[in-house]
């Protein structure tokens, strides 16, 4: 079998005395989505943030495409092709959704120390950013300032952003956080779409997605891996079962996919 | 960009003609103190406007500003007392000085951020006045006198108060058509975009570092070329000019006229300046009457005059 896309080995991080990621290793092949859940605190942003380069692990490594990237600062990792989208969403707020979009282009289209001509008249970073915006479903609000986006079209807009930087891999924290029934279903469709196009890691509180979803589920426990397999099998997982049980309600809305 | 007829633009067009006619208009009335009162002004505005480009469109919020406006003016004093008269040497010197500064200073304080590197700013630009001022040679705290300006060889006369104004007017203009360059470039998007998100900016594949610390050159380098003017318009230069009272200063002119706006800085520099020249009429405690005015100002209208005027940003 070839490389993995990305392989964490060994992973720690230590905040004081709390053990966020505790000996933490992980696969996911090339065209893989790999869910990862856990209950709160369980250490899921902490590790994406270690992945994306905001956060540096005390001890273990990381390699993506083959390439030991654990020290790499974030900037460089997003130009190998790792993107993310944020649990909070984190946009450029008084920029409009295409220069949001333009601007991850740009970041992927050379230096950008050009200091003269107009950024927004050149064509291909703005085709490159329309077609982003129009897979996600935003063609229509491109020249709404973020600010005026509602909270649902904010979320697309974060994959737009992730999408125009020409990815290989997608890492998704939370992404249906703070949706509608109706925004779920839509974002459900798009990432069913862009799976098959993207190796996703996705982080997601909604386990009716996760399910429908996933590949494989890895699932966090106090830093640590309890369990990674295919979702019939976590389905069928004691200690996940267990790992959950009291805090079921609070983590799934509607239905009980576990147990 | 398309030009749309708002009110601020219509401000910023008849600001811009009558400050292109004043000298007209001083020749015709012989009035030579308003060319004085207004050559100071488009000066001012040039060196607020470079502050602009880092507060307004970077987001860094440097208080120590008024530095390069001492360097480049002691650029000029010092070749001037060391018998290099020719402006073909002494600006291109105030102006590397000011970069190579803008580059040190820059690269040690953006590393820090908010309160720290407001206070970071502020300590280098206290240093270069004490620096400035221990300079017995140059005058010391008493400054340096230059008993000759700049020559260009006879393309330009500055001791012609006209010409000397034309002069300050078209660095002015040109200054700010940079600055409009700059900030609709991919380096300006990309520093607009980290004063706004820098978190993410990274994550998309910026190193927000570097465009940072170019902007605060760039600024720097600006305002150098003020201060070089300045110099050139007094006569002297002296430590006083970067004294933190001074950055302050450029910074009420820029808050005043309208941060992240082009021309906010051109109409912070002419109301601050001429409401002190007005008020000083008045009384020496003009600033009781000026503190207020910028409480009101910061509390209701966030975006300065021009914000107050033109309800669209970057129009």
């Amino acid at each position: 079998m070839a490389d993995p896309l990305l392989r964490v080995d060994n992973l720690v991080r230590r905040f004081g005395g709390i053990l966020a990621t505790d000996n933490l290793s992980l696969e996911v092949p090339r065209g893989e989505l790999h869910a990862i859940i856990g209950p709160n605190g369980a250490g899921k942003t902490t590790l994406i943030s270690q992945l994306t380069g905001q956060l540096m692990p005390n001890s273990g490594t990381i390699h993506f495409a083959g390439r030991d990237v654990t020290r790499l600062p974030s900037y460089r990792r997003s130009r190998l092709g790792l993107a993310r989208s944020f649990q909070i969403t984190s946009l450029l707020k008084d920029f409009t959704a295409i220069d949001n979009v333009a601007l991850a282009a740009q970041a992927h289209d050379g230096h950008s120390f050009r200091f003269w001509g107009n950024a927004r008249k050149e064509r291909h970073l703005r085709d490159t950013a329309r077609a982003a915006l129009e897979r996600v479903g935003l063609g229509s609000r491109a020249d709404v300032l973020v600010s005026e986006l509602s909270h649902g079209e904010q979320r697309e807009l974060e994959l737009a952003v992730a999408l125009a930087t020409k990815p290989q891999l997608l890492l998704l924290d939370e992404p249906m956080a703070g949706l509608g029934v109706i925004e779920s279903a839509r974002m459900v469709a798009l990432l069913k779409e862009l799976r098959k196009e993207f190796t996703i890691v996705l982080v997601e509180h909604d386990m009716e997605a996760v399910f429908a979803l996933a590949d494989r589920i890895t699932v966090l426990v106090y830093g640590r891996v309890i369990a990674c397999d295919t979702p019939d099998a976590i389905r069928r997982h004691e200690e996940v079962k267990r790992a959950y049980l009291g805090e079921q309600h609070a983590v799934t809305r509607q239905g009980d996919p576990i147990g | 960009m398309k030009f749309k007829l708002n009110a601020s633009n219509v401000l910023v067009a008849v600001v811009c003609a009558a400050l292109v006619l004043l000298p007209v208009y001083s020749a015709v009335t012989g009035n030579i103190f308003i060319l004085t009162l207004f050559t100071r002004i488009v000066i001012f505005a040039l060196a607020a406007s470079s502050l602009n480009l880092m507060m307004g469109y970077g987001g860094m919020m440097s208080f120590g500003h008024a530095a390069y406006l001492g360097i480049g003016g002691y650029a000029v004093g010092i070749l001037a007392a060391e018998g290099i008269g020719s402006g073909f040497i002494q600006w291109p010197v105030a102006l590397a000085v000011s970069a190579l500064f803008a580059l040190v200073i820059g690269s040690l304080s953006l590393r820090t951020r908010g309160v720290y590197f407001i206070m970071i700013t502020l300590a280098f630009a206290q240093m270069a006045y004490y620096v400035a001022s221990a300079l017995s040679r140059y005058g010391g705290d008493d400054g340096l006198t230059i008993y000759k300006r700049s020559t260009f060889d006879g393309l330009i006369n500055l001791s012609d108060r006209t010409q000397f104004y034309y002069l300050c007017l078209a660095c002015l203009f040109g200054g700010v058509y940079l600055i409009w360059r700059i900030v609709n470039s991919r380096f300006g998007l990309v520093v607009q975009g980290v004063r706004s998100n820098e978190q993410r900016m990274q994550a998309i594949g910026f190193p927000a570092y570097r465009y940072r610390l170019t902007c605060f050159v760039i600024a720097g380098t600006i305002c150098g070329l003020a201060g070089a003017l300045l110099a050139n318009n007094t006569d002297f230069v002296s430590p006083a000019v970067m004294y933190w009272t001074r950055s302050g200063e450029l910074m009420v002119m820029v808050i005043l006229g309208g941060m992240g706006w082009l021309f906010g800085p051109l109409i912070g520099a002419i109301v601050f300046l001429v409401l002190e020249e007005l008020l000083s009429q008045f009384t020496e405690y003009w600033a009781l009457i000026m503190g207020p005015l910028l409480v009101l100002i910061v509390l209701f209208a966030r975006g300065g005059i021009m914000g107050l005027l033109g309800r669209v940003r970057r129009g």
